[in-house]
Formats: structure tokens, C-alpha cells, sequence
């Protein structure tokens, strides 16, 4: 095919919404929704601040199959509050994440994919948002025993705050060139630190540093894909059948206290860094 | 530095009787008595002279976040073979993670993932995990050192606070003023910056009053040592996981929420998947 074509021949991964992503990635016909809309689970705090309610609070949990085993993905959706992290909506993914560790104490097997597009915690539920997020990571650390936590970033929100601690707990990160990945978000930074420190409208500058091109060069995630539905499918499935590693890459504490020793805070940007850290990732 | 007071290093020294000795750096941590055992005490402290210039005051940056990871990693690794493995006590003075433009570029977020892996690794395992909120609990910095703790018990005290963005950021960000965003705090619990507010969330095992939390005297420590044993004996009677922040009578009324949305995913998660595609 000529690059016209093979341009043309991609479907778009960014444009789909939560419940189509989860859809398009899992075995064609094999979707099915816990806790969808029909279930009216509503965040009962955004109401009592006179924001619009979401009747499935801007997550979809599915289960179906994928590379023909059975699966569960929690895809967060970027359309409802950025993607936010509240009570019910955090309380998904971690229960979703849960119930998944049981099959394993069962006996049984299940991938666990997890669709990230988030700013982090909800302001209107603020402790709770933190506090359920503090959940999703424990619930992560206790699954990844049993089989790799996939991890996709998608675009155009990106993953931050705390549920970026979240992607880096995962086994395998899969990221677009569109989608970023980091703790705090360059408007925050500015505001903190000022424009000195960091310009949140220089969007080149932002790309460069925590754009998915940059992260999976450095090894801060691990495949990248062009924003296309089957690629980001077979990236999923590659992870899968990779297996559980010897050890994960939040578990390296020595391994990244090294790489970080090599690093002179005076002079460093992206290109330099990977020139450091290219290739010694795993 | 002699100019160098914070609550983490003030209770840190207190507790494990200056065990530690001076140490330097950002992350202190020392094995010390505690009801009659070893544990380990772990604290961020400021680190004026930090080569990263964002992460100079008690934030959790990227050397903190891997030192917290090692610091309980060692304790792990050491208990590995025994039945009955040392408590951990998170000493938690924490204001933020650290905000710069190198933190990102250099993974800040792996680097607190590693400290929220070494907790949760550490609880998993059976080490008691404590979390002694004695300063603000913020945010990232938070998650990554306190918040996989089994038990968490907080000092009731001027300055002891927890949330998710500092009280200036988070009016600025919703647009209203400070006074504004105290109120709602009192109609919208988890908005609320009070601890006695965070109290009812269920999160805290135990929130402690009357103790001075700058300068706390012989007794102020003796009372926070003895809810420190009565939580690991606590933690080790019950689950490795983190279920009992919705087992309270205050966890069932706030968080009813997380209750029922976990209810119900367990109820609909073996539905005969057949079924479904019949009916669509």
C-alpha cells in the first residue's frame, strides 16, 4: 500500500469514545458492560455542587475476550470532567481490577487493560478522588502478580496526577505520539512554579518532553503506536503474550536511581536524555 | 543545617530515639523500639542542598520517591524469610510532590509509583504498614508515602491536613475565594481541608487530639507510640489489603457510593456472558 493509503486505511483510536475503545479492542462480539448507563451510578457529590451528573460517571468496565482469553478493560472517558477521578468512577476501575485478582485465587485466568485519559482527581470529590486512586494503585500492585496490567494512553487528555502513578505501575504501557504522560500537567507546573520554570503554551516544548515518542525512548513506556485501532489492538495483545517480567519497572529502584545519577539537573532536555537513557530501559 | 525544622524530622527524631543519627538527604529511615519489636521509621525532610532545586523542601521529588522505594525495599528484602515481619511507620510532613519542568521530563511519576510499589508491596507481604499524618498529606506526594499504609492515624493539630491541591491552587482553580471554598468544605466532605472532616470519611483508623504537634513533649510521644502499637496489632489481625477504609460506621454513611458500585460489579461480573449477546 502506498503511505495515501495506509493513511486512509487507519480508524482512529483518539476519536472513539470510552465505550467504543473498550468495544473495538475486545474480540468482535464479545463486549458486555458491568455498571453501564442503565445502572444510574451517579457521582453523589458533583450534584451538590450544581455540576451535570454522568449516569455511568465517565468510566466503562467490560468484559469480553481478547486474543481469544477472557478480559476486562476500564476505559475512562475524556469527554465527561477531563476524564476525572471520582468517588464512583475511581471505585470502578479498583473494584474491576479486584474482581479480576479473584479469578486468579479462583483458578481461572483474565487480562486486565486499562484505558487512560485523565487529568487525575476530581476537584468536587477531591479526598475521595485521591483516596480512590490510592485504591486503583493498590488494586494494580496485587493483580500484576498474576498477569501483566496493560496500560494504554490514548490522547488528547493524556494520563497525569495521580493515575499517572497508576500508568507506571502497569506491567506495559502502550502510548500514541498525541498522548502525554506525566504527574503534573504543564499548567500546573507553570502556575506553581511560574512560566520560567515551564511554558504550558509552548506545546512543542510539551510533546518533547512527555509526549509518548519521548517516553517510550527513554523507557518510561514501552510500545508505541500510530493513533490506529488495529495497532493499538496488536500492541495489547503483544504485551499479553509477553508475560509477567522478572520484576516491573516501579520495582527497579536501583536500576532507576542509577539512570537518574547520570542525569546533571544543569543540562538536561530531551535530547540529551535520550542520548543518556536510550536503550538501557529493561 | 540548624535551621532545619520540620515535623517529619521532629517526629522521626522523637520516635525512634535519634536512631538514625544525623543522617543526611531528603528520606531518613531507621529500624527503632516499638512495643516490644523493631520497626522502621520513614520520613521526607527538607533537603536544602538538593541538586534537584524543585525538590528542596519536604516534596516528594524524584530522588525521595526511589528513597522511600529503597528505604522500604531493604526492610523486605531483610524480612523476606520471617514469619513475623518489622512494622513500617511512615512519618507523613509532606506539602506536595515536587512541581518542575526536570521532574517530568525525568519521570517524577515512575519515581512515586516506585515508593506506592514498595508500600503495597511491603503491606502485601504482611509487614504492618502505618501511616502518622503529623503535617499536611498532600496530593502525590501523599499517595506515594502514607497512602498504602494498612492503618492511618493522624495528629488533630494546626497544620495537619489532607487533600488533593493546596487550598490557594484549588480556589484559584474553581474560582472562589479561600473563605468560599471552607464553607463548601463543610457541606461537601471530601472538599473539606479539616481533619475531623477527613475523619469521617473512613480513611483514619485513628485521628489523635491534644497533642502538640511542633514540639511535642514526653507524653505527646509516649500517646502517639501507644496508638502506633495498638494500629500494627490492628493491621496484623486483619487483611493484607486495603478493605477495611470501607468497613467504619463513618466508611458505610460517606463512602455508601463505593459500597454499592462495589456491590454491584460483583453482582453483574459472572453473568453468563450468552446471555447477553442473546439479548442483544
Amino acid at each position: 500500500m502506498s503511505a495515501h493509503d495506509v493513511f486512509i486505511a487507519r480508524h482512529s483510536f483518539i476519536e472513539l469514545t470510552a465505550r467504543e475503545r473498550a468495544r473495538a479492542l475486545l474480540d468482535p462480539g464479545t463486549f458486555r458492560e458491568l455498571l453501564g448507563p442503565f445502572d444510574r451510578l451517579e457521582s453523589p457529590w458533583l450534584a451538590m455542587q450544581n455540576v451535570v451528573c454522568q449516569s455511568d460517571d465517565g468510566v466503562v468496565i467490560a468484559r469480553g475476550a481478547l486474543g481469544g482469553e477472557p478480559a476486562v478493560i476500564a476505559a475512562i472517558e475524556p469527554a465527561f470532567q477531563g476524564g476525572s477521578i471520582g468517588e464512583v468512577s475511581g471505585t470502578k476501575i479498583a473494584a474491576a481490577l479486584e474482581l479480576a485478582a479473584r479469578e486468579f485465587d479462583a483458578g481461572r485466568t483474565i487480562r486486565p487493560v486499562i484505558l487512560f485519559e485523565t487529568g487525575g482527581v476530581r476537584l468536587q470529590e477531591a479526598n475521595l478522588g485521591l483516596a480512590v486512586i490510592a485504591e486503583i494503585h493498590a488494586a494494580i500492585v496485587a493483580l500484576r502478580r498474576h498477569v501483566p496490567v496493560v496500560g494504554v494512553i490514548g490522547g488528547m487528555v493524556g494520563c497525569f496526577g495521580g493515575m499517572s502513578l497508576a500508568a507506571a505501575l502497569c506491567t506495559e504501557l502502550v502510548m500514541t505520539r498525541q498522548a502525554r504522560l506525566g504527574m503534573n500537567g504543564p499548567e500546573v507546573i507553570e502556575e506553581e512554579a511560574g512560566i520560567g520554570e515551564l511554558d504550558s503554551g509552548d506545546r512543542r516544548l510539551i510533546w518533547s518532553m512527555i509526549g509518548g515518542e519521548e517516553r517510550v525512548a527513554v523507557g518510561l513506556a514501552d510500545t508505541l503506536v500510530e493513533d490506529d485501532t488495529g495497532e493499538v489492538r496488536d500492541a495489547v495483545l503483544a504485551a499479553f503474550g509477553r508475560g509477567v517480567p522478572a520484576s516491573h519497572r516501579s520495582e527497579q529502584v536501583e536500576r532507576q536511581l542509577e539512570r537518574l545519577a547520570r542525569v546533571n539537573p544543569d543540562a538536561i532536555d530531551p535530547e540529551s536524555l535520550r542520548a543518556l537513557w536510550q536503550g538501557d530501559a529493561r | 543545617m540548624s535551621g532545619l525544622h520540620s515535623r517529619g524530622k521532629t517526629w522521626f527524631d522523637a520516635l525512634t530515639s535519634r536512631a538514625g543519627g544525623e543522617q543526611g538527604g531528603p528520606v531518613r529511615a531507621a529500624d527503632a523500639p516499638l512495643g516490644g519489636e523493631r520497626a522502621r521509621f520513614i520520613a521526607v525532610v527538607p533537603d536544602p542542598l538538593n541538586r534537584f532545586v524543585r525538590a528542596r523542601d519536604n516534596v516528594v521529588g524524584l530522588e525521595q520517591g526511589w528513597h522511600l522505594a529503597r528505604a522500604v525495599r531493604e526492610a523486605l528484602e531483610a524480612d523476606r524469610d520471617a514469619t513475623h515481619k518489622r512494622p513500617l511507620i511512615a512519618i507523613v510532613d509532606v506539602k506536595s510532590q515536587a512541581y518542575g519542568r526536570r521532574e517530568e521530563l525525568l519521570g517524577i511519576h515512575l519515581a512515586c509509583a516506585g515508593a506506592v510499589d514498595a508500600y503495597a508491596s511491603a503491606r502485601l507481604a504482611g509487614h504492618p504498614v502505618i501511616a502518622l499524618i503529623v503535617g499536611p498529606a498532600m496530593s502525590g506526594a501523599y499517595l506515594a508515602h502514607g497512602y498504602q499504609a494498612n492503618r492511618i492515624i493522624a495528629l488533630d493539630a494546626p497544620g495537619t491536613t489532607v487533600h488533593a491541591m493546596g487550598k490557594e491552587a484549588a480556589a484559584r482553580v474553581t474560582r472562589r475565594s479561600v473563605e468560599g471554598l471552607e464553607a463548601l468544605g463543610d457541606t461537601v466532605l471530601p472538599m473539606s481541608y479539616k481533619m475531623s472532616a477527613y475523619a469521617k470519611l473512613g480513611l483514619l483508623h485513628e485521628l489523635i487530639d491534644g497533642v502538640d504537634a511542633d514540639a511535642p513533649a514526653a507524653a505527646d510521644i509516649e500517646r502517639v507510640r501507644a496508638s502506633l502499637i495498638a494500629a500494627v496489632a490492628d493491621a496484623r489481625s486483619g487483611p493484607r489489603d486495603l478493605s477495611n477504609r470501607l468497613a467504619s460506621a463513618d466508611a458505610k454513611r460517606t463512602r455508601a457510593a463505593s459500597i454499592e458500585a462495589r456491590r454491584r460489579l460483583a453482582e453483574q461480573w459472572d453473568q453468563d456472558p450468552d446471555q447477553d449477546r442473546d439479548a442483544t
